[in-house]
């Protein structure tokens, strides 16, 4: 892909490494979110009464809900994509 | 330039879907269970769509409203 640079003075490869640079931050800042957000839900679905530790009850109330806010995301994700189809079909 | 605009438009959709999923966890599961149920599945899907539908309509009526009111 060594067409001539369009955007100044970057080469073919140096804009390929660029957008691949951009495509992780996304990834990355993406995924943080999606962190931070199973964090807040699973501690106020899990912990009650916050203790000197957590139990193993509350540790596999964790795990269930990162499983099922998973499961909810992916749902999400194919429900989003369907109505934008269908709107986008009118 | 078409291809970072791309990648916006991917991220503003994980966006979407982030938000989504944070309203209608709330809305639709009370206790983490061990498996997604068709009940849930079925309150996620409904309300992925009804809060869409909700602003749609919001946007409607706002926008008929600030033309009664004649702006702010």
């Amino acid at each position: 892909m060594d067409s001539p640079p369009s955007t100044g003075r970057l080469t073919g490869a140096q804009r390929e490494e660029l957008i691949e640079q951009v495509k992780q931050q996304v990834a990355i800042a993406t995924a943080q979110e999606l962190l931070t957000k199973i964090s807040e839900k699973c501690f106020k679905k899990c912990i009650a009464k916050p203790s000197s530790s957590l139990d193993s009850s509350e540790q596999k109330c964790i795990a269930m809900c990162m499983d099922r806010y998973m499961d909810s995301w992916n749902l999400v994700s194919k429900a989003y994509s369907s109505r934008i189809q269908k709107e986008s079909m009118r | 330039q078409r291809i970072l605009m791309r990648e916006q438009q991917r991220a503003q959709f994980q966006q979407q879907i982030n938000k989504f999923n944070d309203i209608c966890w709330e809305t639709c599961i009370d206790k983490p269970t061990s498996k997604m149920d068709n009940k849930t599945e079925t309150c996620i899907v409904n309300c992925v769509n009804r809060f869409i539908d909700l602003n749609l309509l919001c946007a409607q009526r706002f926008a008929q409203i600030l033309q009664q009111n004649g702006g702010f």
